[in-house]
């Protein structure tokens, strides 16, 4: 389809030398559309007036239904694209409004809880503290009473003792002036001695 | 008829499909229009078709029309401002036919229609047309302030004013030829690598080996080919948002 072998034999070495020698050779043997008059096609001014025309059209009808159809298409699709993320984004920004609302009231909740709880504590540990206190001085004074018992039977032990001391002291006395003496004091008499004794 | 396959111009040959002729001029539906309508109706039916479901969430091939319409939009809006808007369908159309034409051109056996001078200098002489009329439009005299940029002394002026006149002239053919030479270059060299390996391989063994070489370069040159034809449609939309902008603000 592209090269019969007898021509690739012949270009080829003049293909591989340089290219303007492969352009000039091959130039030379082509048969150029008869609208080509020879010259190179972009630069022939036989064609302009049909290129022209048909560019007007085209591009005309193009630049239409672009302006027409197209772009208001495209840009209508941007426009409600952009105002459902505005759209959006005002939604989320008002939810998180309420959100945070939300956390305010309840941390504003825990507050209130926590000073309530703070002072029903205080409350218990009071009443128990006067508890606590009432029942230690029913417990003390109870034990002052014993105390005060204890100390009367104390002095009573103690006086009746001093007590029989001085009888004890005269018997004893008396025996040993017997003794000693061979006589009898009188018992008044010793009593006096041993009272300035003890005293 | 051999000979036509590997002569990298013959891609160039604008034949008569439909003869039409009016007037003494020659208006024939040629190769050259039928791929001005495949152009267009590639590029228009993609557009369509694609954005036909007008999803809130784009498949990729409507994002691909987003992409375009938004990306032409950005540059517009860019270089001439909001102002520049109202020129939006005319420099989308303009970029979206560069662009098809180009890369149509790039199957073999298709005909490139913007390797024809006389196409992209039909497009630039449209831009500057519009810059033109829209300019003294709206400034009236105004708009020659273009040619007198502030701040020059006064005895400099004539040559300033030389200068911005010649330069201004020049757009047309600046943008016009730099598209087309650009096609043309591009695929005269790829028909000629193309050629290479086609006669190699006619040599025989040693010449297929031979021919890895030449069809490695086509390869790449395709590649190549592929990025100018997105960059010369940008380029060629680009200047032309600029030159809009010169119209709708003359005096900077």
């Amino acid at each position: 389809m592209f090269v019969t072998s007898a021509f690739a034999q012949e270009s080829a070495p003049a293909a591989d030398t340089s290219h303007a020698a492969t352009e000039g050779d091959t130039h030379s043997g082509t048969s150029v559309p008869a609208e080509a008059h020879g010259t190179f096609p972009p630069f022939d001014p036989a064609t302009f007036p049909s290129q022209l025309l048909w560019l007007a059209i085209t591009f005309g009808l193009f630049y239409l239904f672009l302006k027409r159809v197209v772009m208001p298409r495209v840009g209508g699709i941007i426009e409600v694209r952009n105002d459902r993320i505005t759209q959006d984004l005002d939604q989320a920004s008002k939810l998180k409004g309420e959100a945070d609302a939300a956390v305010a009231a309840y941390e504003q909740e825990l507050a209130e809880a926590k000073t309530k709880a703070n002072a029903i504590g205080q409350q218990a540990s009071d009443a128990a503290k006067a508890e606590a206190e009432t029942a230690r001085k029913k417990v003390e004074a109870a034990l002052d009473e014993k105390l005060g018992e204890a100390e009367a039977r104390i002095s009573s032990i103690k006086a009746n003792a001093m007590r029989e001391v001085g009888s004890i002291a005269e018997d004893t006395a008396s025996a040993i002036v017997e003794a000693l003496v061979g006589g009898k004091a009188s018992k008044a008499e010793i009593a006096a001695a041993v009272k300035s004794v003890a005293r | 008829m051999a000979a036509d396959k590997v002569d990298p111009i013959h891609q160039f040959h604008i034949n008569k499909l439909i003869p039409i002729e009016i007037g003494g001029y020659d208006l024939s539906f040629t190769n050259s229009a039928l791929f001005m309508v495949a152009t267009v109706v590639v590029a228009a039916a993609f557009l369509f078709l694609t954005t036909s479901s007008r999803s809130l969430v784009p498949g990729r091939l409507q994002s691909v029309s987003e992409m375009a319409y938004e990306f032409v939009g950005n540059m517009l809006r860019d270089a001439a401002g909001t102002q520049g808007m109202k020129f939006f369908p005319f420099v989308f159309s303009l970029f979206m036919f560069v662009l098809v034409a180009n890369l149509l051109g790039l199957f073999p056996y298709f005909f490139t229609v913007t390797s024809h001078i006389i196409v992209t200098f039909g497009l630039a002489a449209l831009v500057i047309g519009t810059v033109v009329v829209y300019g003294f439009m709206k400034h009236g005299l105004g708009f020659l302030k273009l040619f007198v940029p502030h701040g020059v002394p006064v005895f400099l002026l004539p040559l300033v004013v030389l200068i911005e006149v010649i330069s201004f002239v020049s757009r047309p053919v600046s943008l016009s030829v730099r598209l087309f030479a650009n096609m043309l270059a591009g695929h005269i060299t790829l028909k000629v690598f193309s050629g290479f390996v086609v006669s190699l391989s006619a040599l025989g063994a040693v010449g297929v080996a031979g021919s890895v070489l030449p069809l490695a370069m086509a390869v790449a040159l395709t590649a190549l080919e592929l990025l100018v034809a997105f960059l010369q449609a940008y380029v060629f939309a680009v200047l032309t948002c600029m030159y809009l902008n010169d119209a709708l603000h003359p005096g900077h």
